[in-house]
C-alpha cells in the first residue's frame, strides 16, 4: 500500500515538514511495515509557460520540429531560471495551438531519470528548456505528444509553479500491510494507524460522506444457491446511477499525481474517481456503463464451463464456485476480482452504474487465485473491507462525479445489507495484564480499545467489546489483548526470563549426530550443504544397488531450474558440489554431507486425503494415520573424496583418495558413535565393481545394510565430470544409530604379559581377508587378545589363484604368564577353524 | 713398544703417560675404543706391569702395587672423562645434522571444516540446553495439517498462499515441504504434556528463486514455550537472554507489533547490535509472539489453563549480519573455501 503523504495529511494532523520517513518510523511502530519511498524525483525550475508562436521546421531526418518562443514569465520579469522572460525552445510534438498553457522545464532543472536540462544547440537553434510531456514528469507511462494544461482544465498564470500545481512535490510512504489488516489498504485506515502511533488527530473520511437514499429502485437481486463455508457471496450491494457525465473532461493534475503515486496509472475520469475511492476508502468500486447493461443485476454462483470476457480481453472460463454479476445478458464481471468487456466505461461512457458491493473474503481469494487475477480489488476483499464503508463509498464516488465529472446523481439505485451483527467479545478484567505480563490499568484497557473503534459495555466480570466494522480480524480476547499491547506499546512489555523445568540435554542421537559430523571435520572432511532436489535419473541410478526405478517424491511446484525430485541419496548433490568446486580449482577434495534422503516405499501411498479440522486435537487414530502418511526421511551421511588425499611435498610422495580413504571415513564413523560399522565386498549398479565395500551394522535379527563405500564405476565419474576416481560413502545414520543402544559392558584390562605370534595362512585368492580373519579369531578362542592383518602377499612360492595372508596375533590371559606352547596351541586351533572353513593352511 | 719386564717407576710413568696422550689425541668413539684396547687392555703395557706384580718381592708388593694401581686409575678415570666428552659431542653433532625446516614440514593430513549454518544452529540449540530446554526435531517433508492448519493457517486465508509452499505430487495427498520450523511446536506439545520448552533448529523450504539475498532451502530454529501463566514479558526474557548469549552483552531486543497466524499476540523481532557491519542498528531477524489459542486446542490444550510463547529466526540471516556474509550463493553453493574459513567453530 502506497500513501500519498498531502492524502494522508487530510485525514490526520501532519506536522508541517513531516518527512516521509517519519511517517514510516511512527507506522512500523504500530505494526505496519516500512518499505519504499516514491517521489516524483525531480527539481525545478519548471513553469506554466504559454506558447507565443512557433514555425514548422522540416528536417532532412523528414521529421518536422517546431521552433517555438514560449513565454515563461511576465512581460518584464526575468524567468525563474534568471533568463529572459520569452525562452525560445524546439518541440518535437504537434499537439499544441499558439496560446496553449504548457509545462515548460528551464535550464537547471531535473526531470526523472535523472534527465538534467540545459540551454543546447538542436536542429540549428539553441533551444532554451524543454516544453514537457506527462511521460518526462513521471505522471504517466505513455505520453501523446506534450502536456497542454488546458486538457486538465487549468489555466494558470505564466510562470507559475508547475511542480507544486501539478503536485509533482509530494510524496508517498510504502508499507507491508500484513494478510490481518485489510483496512490498512485505505489512506483511511492508514491515517487511523497514524493516528494511534502519534496521538495525532483523526477525521474519519467515511463521516465527512452523507450517503443519500435512493428514491428508485435499480434491480438487484442476490442469488447465491452455494455460499462457500456457508458465507453467502455477497453481504452488502450497493448501487448508484449517475447520468450525464461529461466523457471528455481530463483528471485533474492532483488527482492523477496522487494515484500515480499511490501505484495507479490514471485511465479516465471516470474510472480514476472508482480508483481514488478504493485508495481512499479501501472500497473496492466497479462502474458500469448504465447504457450497455440488459436490465437489473443479479449476483449468482457460475455454472461450470461458463464463459466470460473480462476487461483485460481474456475469454475466461468459470468453476461453479466463481461469483458472478450478471445482467440479462449474461455473465458481466467476476465479482470482486475484474470487471466485463461487455459493460466497461468507454470514451463514450455518460451514465454510470456504480457498484459497492461487500464480497465473502474466502470466494473472492479461491477465484482470483483459480484465475490467476490477483487484482487491487481482490487484494482488499481477500483482507475484508469494512462492510459499513460501501454506501458511504458509493455515495463519495457520486459526489466526485458530479464535482469534477459534471454527472448528476440520479434516484435510482439500491441498498443489499446482509451483514451479520457483530457478536461481542468476552474480555475478563485482568486478562491483558495476565497474557502481556505487564500491569495494565482499567483506563488503559478501555481507552486503547476505544482508539481502535470498539465500542464495549461492562459486564460483571470485565468488559463485552464489539469491534469496529473494519476489523474482521478481532476476534477473540487474544485478539484484543494485542490492540491493547499494541496501542499502550510493545516497548513498554518488561523483560522476564521464565525458568524451564530442568531438562535432558541432547538425545544421544542429536548428540551421536554432532559427534559424526566434528570426526569427519576433524578427519579432514568438509561439510556442505547440497540442495535436496535431484533428476529421477540420478536418484534411480544412486538410490538402489540394483533396481532400475527407485520410488521417488516428486515436488508438484519446481522452480524453474531445478530438478522436481526429493533425493533419495545424497551422493547426486555431492557429486555436483564436487564438481562445481573442481571447476573452481579445487582438485583435492573430502566434502561430506548430513541430511534427509527421502525414501518412500515401494507400493505405499502416501499422505492423507483427510485433513483434520484445525482448533482441535486429532485423535490418536487420526493422528497416527497423518504420521503414517509422511514417507521416511533417513538421516544420512554422504561423503565424496577425489584428488590426492595427501598431497605432493618435500620429502612426501602424493597419495592418491581411493576407496581405502572411503573406508577410512566409515571406521571413522564408527568411532564417533562407538558401533563397528561391518564392511563386506559389495555391488552396487553406480560403483565399481570390484571396489565397492557394502556396510552393516549388527543387530537382534542379524547383519542391516546400512549403507555403500568404495569408488564410483569411473564412466558415472565422468558423467558427473570428475575424475576418473571418486571414493564415495553412503551411509543411513539413522539405521546405525538405531543400533548404539545400552551401555558398554567392559572387559577386564589384562595385565599379564602378551606373547605375540604371527600367523601366515594361504587361501584362494576369492576369499575375503576379513573371513579368514574372523576364522581365526573364533578358533583361537579367548587367549587371542587381538588379531591383525599384516600382509597380503601373492607371487612367487605361492600358487597362482592364492594369496598369503600374515596375521599379526597377540595372546594374554587375565591370571598368568602364557606359556609359548599355549599361545600355539591357540593359534593352531584358529589355523585349523580357518582351514575348515576357507581351506586354509599355513604357508610353508 | 715393547712390553716392561719390571715394575719400575719410569715403566710404570711411560705407560700412563703414552696412554695419556693416545686418549688425548682420540676424537671419536672408534678411535677411543682402540685407544682402550691399546693402553688397557689386556696385551697393554699396563696389564702387562700388572701381570708383573706376580713376581714382586713380598716387602715390594704393596709399592708395586699402589704404583701400578694408581697408573691404572689415571688412565680409567682419563678414558671415562674422554669418552663422556665425546659422546656428548656426538650427540650434539648428530642433533645439528638432524636438524629440519619445521616451516616445510609435510602434513600427512587435510584440513577439515564445518559448515557454519549447522555450527550455528549447534550454538543456539547450545544456549537454550543451558536454560533448561529441550531440542525437538521434525520431518522436512510433512503433512500441510502440521505445516498448516494445526497452526491457525486457513486454507482459504491470504497467510497461506503467501508462504509460497512447495507442494508435493499429487497434491490431494496433502504433502509439503514444510515452509517453516513451526509444525515442530505441534508435534512437541502433542507429544509431551506441558510444561514443554522447546528449540527446533531445521531445513526448510519456499519457492524462492536464488538470489544474493534468499534461496529455496534455508534454515530456522524455532523455540516453543508452553506452561501455565507465560507471559509476552517471559518472551521477551527469553530473547534478551538468548541474543545476548549468541551475539554479547551490548545486543538488544525490540518487538514490533506483527501478524502470523499461529501466534496473537503477534510480533516482529528486531535485533541491534553496535559492532554489526554496516554499524549499529535495528535487524529484523524473525517472527515470536503468544501461541495462538487454535494452535493450543490443536494440540489438545485448554487455552485457558495453559499459554505459551514462539519464536523463530533465520539461521542465514544470522550469518550474514553476525559475519558478514553478503552473498547467499556462498552459503549454498559447497565452495570448500567457504567452509573452510570457519574451520570447527562459527
Amino acid at each position: 500500500m502506497r500513501v500519498p503523504l498531502s492524502w494522508l495529511g487530510e485525514f490526520v494532523d501532519l506536522e508541517p515538514g513531516t518527512t516521509p520517513e517519519a511517517v514510516h518510523a511512527a507506522l512500523v511502530s504500530v505494526g505496519l511495515e516500512e518499505e519504499e519511498i516514491h517521489r516524483f524525483e525531480l527539481t525545478g525550475p519548471i513553469v506554466v509557460g504559454e506558447v507565443l508562436e512557433f514555425v514548422g521546421e522540416a528536417q532532412t531526418n523528414g521529421k518536422t520540429i517546431n521552433w517555438c518562443q514560449v513565454r515563461v514569465a511576465a512581460d518584464g520579469d526575468l524567468a525563474a531560471d534568471g533568463g529572459p522572460a520569452i525562452h525560445g525552445i524546439v518541440c518535437g510534438a504537434h499537439n499544441f495551438v499558439v496560446g496553449d498553457k504548457v509545462v515548460v522545464t528551464l535550464p537547471g532543472a531535473v526531470l526523472p531519470g535523472p534527465f538534467p536540462i540545459a540551454a543546447r544547440s538542436t536542429y540549428g537553434h539553441v533551444s532554451d528548456g524543454m516544453i514537457a510531456s506527462a511521460k518526462e514528469l513521471g505522471l504517466g507511462d505513455e505520453s501523446a505528444g506534450i502536456l497542454v494544461l488546458g486538457d486538465l482544465g487549468l489555466d494558470p498564470e505564466v510562470g507559475t509553479d508547475a511542480i507544486s500545481l501539478l503536485g509533482l512535490d509530494d510524496s508517498a510512504v510504502e508499507i507491508n500491510v500484513t494478510p490481518d489488516r485489510g483496512y490498512a489498504f485505505s489512506i483511511r485506515g492508514v491515517a487511523r494507524e497514524y493516528a494511534h502511533a502519534t496521538g495525532a488527530t483523526f477525521r474519519d473520511p467515511a463521516l465527512a460522506v452523507t450517503a443519500t437514499p435512493s428514491t428508485e429502485v435499480f434491480p438487484v437481486s442476490i442469488d447465491d444457491v452455494a455460499p462457500i463455508r456457508g458465507r453467502i457471496g455477497a453481504s452488502v450491494f450497493v448501487t448508484r446511477v449517475v447520468r450525464g457525465v461529461d466523457p471528455t473532461r481530463p483528471s485533474p493534475a492532483w488527482l492523477i499525481a496522487r494515484l500515480k503515486l499511490a501505484g495507479i496509472r490514471s485511465i479516465s475520469l471516470i474510472v480514476d474517481i472508482t480508483n481514488y475511492v478504493m485508495i481512499e476508502l479501501g472500497q473496492p468500486i466497479h462502474g458500469y456503463d448504465l447504457d450497455k447493461l440488459t436490465g437489473g443485476i443479479t449476483v449468482r454462483r457460475a455454472t461450470a464451463g461458463e464463459k466470460l470476457v473480462t476487461l483485460d480481453d481474456v475469454t475466461r472460463t468459470l468453476n461453479a464456485e466463481d461469483l458472478l454479476i450478471t445482467d440479462e445478458s449474461g455473465p458481466i464481471g467476476l465479482a470482486g476480482v475484474m470487471g466485463g468487456a461487455t459493460t466497461e466505461i468507454g470514451a463514450e461512457t455518460t451514465n454510470v452504474l456504480i457498484e459497492a458491493a461487500n464480497f465473502d473474503p474466502v470466494s473472492i481469494a479461491r477465484t482470483a487465485r483459480r484465475h490467476k487475477l490477483p487484482s487491487e480489488a481482490s487484494r482488499r476483499f481477500e483482507r475484508g473491507v469494512d462492510p459499513e464503508v460501501a454506501a458511504v463509498a458509493a455515495a463519495r464516488v457520486v459526489q466526485l462525479l458530479e464535482e469534477l465529472a459534471g454527472g448528476v446523481a440520479d434516484g435510482l439505485g439500491s441498498l443489499h445489507d446482509a451483514t451479520p451483527e457483530r457478536a461481542p467479545i468476552d474480555l475478563p478484567t485482568g486478562f491483558v495484564s495476565g497474557l502481556i505480563g505487564l500491569d495494565y490499568t482499567r483506563e488503559e484497557v478501555r481507552t486503547s480499545l476505544a482508539e481502535i473503534g470498539a465500542s464495549m459495555t461492562e459486564t460483571a466480570d470485565g468488559l463485552a467489546v464489539i469491534a469496529p466494522s473494519w476489523r474482521p480480524d478481532l476476534t477473540d480476547k487474544w485478539t484484543l489483548a494485542e490492540e491493547v499491547a499494541r496501542i499502550v506499546g510493545y516497548d513498554r512489555i518488561p523483560s522476564v526470563l521464565p525458568v524451564a523445568p530442568p531438562g535432558r540435554g541432547l538425545t544421544r542421537t542429536q548428540q551421536l549426530k554432532r559427534q559424526v559430523a566434528t570426526v569427519l571435520a576433524a578427519t579432514g572432511h568438509t561439510e556442505v550443504l547440497a540442495y535436496p532436489f535431484v533428476a529421477e535419473k540420478a536418484n534411480n541410478l544412486f538410490g538402489d544397488p540394483v533396481s532400475s526405478t527407485v520410488p521417488q517424491i516428486k515436488v508438484a511446484n519446481p522452480l524453474d531450474g531445478e530438478a522436481p525430485f526429493m533425493r533419495t541419496s545424497m551422493l547426486p548433490g555431492l557429486l555436483q558440489i564436487a564438481h562445481r568446486n573442481l571447476s573452481r580449482g579445487a582438485t583435492d577434495l573430502a566434502i561430506f554431507e548430513l541430511g534427509s534422503v527421502f525414501r518412500p516405499v515401494e507400493g505405499v501411498s502416501y499422505g492423507s486425503t483427510v485433513v483434520p479440522p484445525a482448533a482441535v486435537r486429532p485423535s490418536a487414530e487420526l493422528e497416527a494415520t497423518l504420521n503414517a502418511g509422511i514417507p521416511p526421511q533417513p538421516f544420512t551421511a554422504g561423503i565424496v573424496l577425489l584428488g590426492n588425499t595427501v598431497r605432493h611435498q618435500p620429502g612426501q610422495a602424493a597419495i592418491a583418495a581411493s576407496w581405502q580413504d572411503a573406508l577410512t571415513a566409515v571406521a571413522q564413523i564408527g568411532l564417533a558413535v562407538g558401533l563397528p560399522i561391518l564392511v563386506r565386498q559389495g555391488a552396487h549398479q553406480a560403483m565399481h565393481p570390484g571396489r565397492t565395500a557394502e556396510l552393516f551394522v549388527a543387530t537382534d535379527a542379524g547383519e542391516l545394510s546400512v549403507g555403500f563405500a568404495g569408488e564410483l564405476l569411473p564412466a558415472v565419474a565422468r558423467g558427473a565430470d570428475l575424475p576418473a576416481v571418486v571414493a564415495v560413502v553412503e551411509l543411513n545414520l539413522t539405521a546405525v544409530f538405531a543400533q548404539v543402544t545400552g551401555e558398554l559392558q567392559a572387559t577386564v584390562i589384562g595385565t599379564k604379559p602378551a606373547a605375540t605370534q604371527d600367523l601366515s595362512l594361504v587361501v584362494d585368492a576369492q576369499v575375503p581377508a576379513s573371513d579368514v580373519l574372523a576364522a581365526v579369531r573364533e578358533g583361537s578362542g579367548t587367549l587371542l587378545e587381538s588379531i591383525e592383518l599384516v600382509d597380503d602377499y601373492r607371487g612367487t612360492g605361492i600358487e597362482p589363484g592364492q594369496k598369503s595372508l600374515t596375521f599379526a596375533l597377540r595372546f594374554r590371559a587375565p591370571d598368568r604368564t602364557l606359556t609359548a606352547k599355549e599361545a600355539s596351541d591357540a593359534k593352531l586351533a584358529g589355523v585349523e577353524l580357518a582351514a575348515a572353513r576357507h581351506g586354509a593352511h599355513l604357508r610353508e | 713398544m715393547s712390553a716392561p719386564t719390571e715394575i719400575t717407576e719410569p715403566a710404570v710413568a711411560a705407560a700412563v703417560d703414552a696412554a695419556l696422550a693416545a686418549i688425548d689425541a682420540a676424537t671419536d668413539s672408534a678411535a677411543l675404543k682402540a685407544v682402550r684396547s691399546a693402553h688397557v687392555g689386556e696385551a697393554s703395557p699396563l696389564a702387562a706391569l700388572n701381570a708383573l706384580m706376580r713376581s714382586v718381592p713380598g716387602d715390594q708388593k704393596a709399592a708395586a702395587g699402589k704404583l701400578v694401581g694408581q697408573a691404572r686409575a689415571r688412565v680409567n678415570q682419563a678414558l671415562s672423562a674422554r669418552e663422556a666428552a665425546i659422546v656428548e659431542a656426538e650427540a650434539t653433532a648428530q642433533l645439528a645434522a638432524e636438524a629440519v625446516d619445521v616451516t616445510a614440514a609435510a602434513s600427512t593430513w587435510r584440513a577439515g571444516a564445518r559448515h557454519p549454518l549447522t555450527l550455528l544452529q549447534e550454538r543456539v540449540s547450545d544456549v537454550f540446553v543451558g536454560m533448561g530446554w529441550e531440542v525437538a526435531e521434525g520431518p522436512e517433508l510433512e503433512s500441510e495439517w502440521f505445516n498448516f492448519d494445526a497452526l491457525n493457517f486457513d486454507e482459504d486465508h491470504p497467510a497461506r498462499a503467501m508462504q509460497d509452499t512447495f507442494f508435493i505430487d499429487p497434491p490431494e495427498a496433502h504433502l509439503v515441504l514444510r515452509t517453516h520450523t513451526s509444525p515442530v511446536q505441534l508435534r512437541a506439545l502433542l507429544g509431551t504434556e506441558p510444561p514443554v520448552y522447546r528449540i527446533a533448529p531445521g531445513r526448510v523450504y519456499r519457492t524462492d528463486e536464488l538470489d544474493a539475498t534468499h534461496t529455496p532451502v534455508f534454515h530456522q530454529i524455532e523455540g516453543i514455550a508452553v506452561d501455565k501463566g507465560l507471559t509476552m514479558a517471559h518472551l521477551r526474557g527469553t530473547l534478551d537472554h538468548f541474543v545476548k548469549a549468541l551475539f554479547g552483552d551490548e545486543a538488544k531486543v525490540r518487538l514490533r507489533p506483527n501478524y502470523f497466524p499461529f501466534t496473537e499476540p503477534s510480533a516482529e523481532l528486531d535485533l541491534w547490535h553496535p559492532t554489526f557491519k554496516d554499524g549499529a542498528r535495528w535487524i529484523e531477524w524473525g517472527g515470536c509472539g503468544m501461541v495462538n489459542a487454535n494452535v493450543l486446542r490443536s494440540a489438545g490444550l485448554d487455552p485457558d489453563v495453559y499459554s505459551g510463547f514462539a519464536f523463530g529466526v533465520g539461521v542465514e540471516r544470522a550469518l550474514m549480519f553476525r559475519n558478514d556474509v553478503k552473498d547467499m550463493h556462498d552459503m549454498v553453493e559447497g565452495d570448500v573455501r567457504f567452509s573452510q574459513q570457519y574451520g570447527m567453530a562459527v
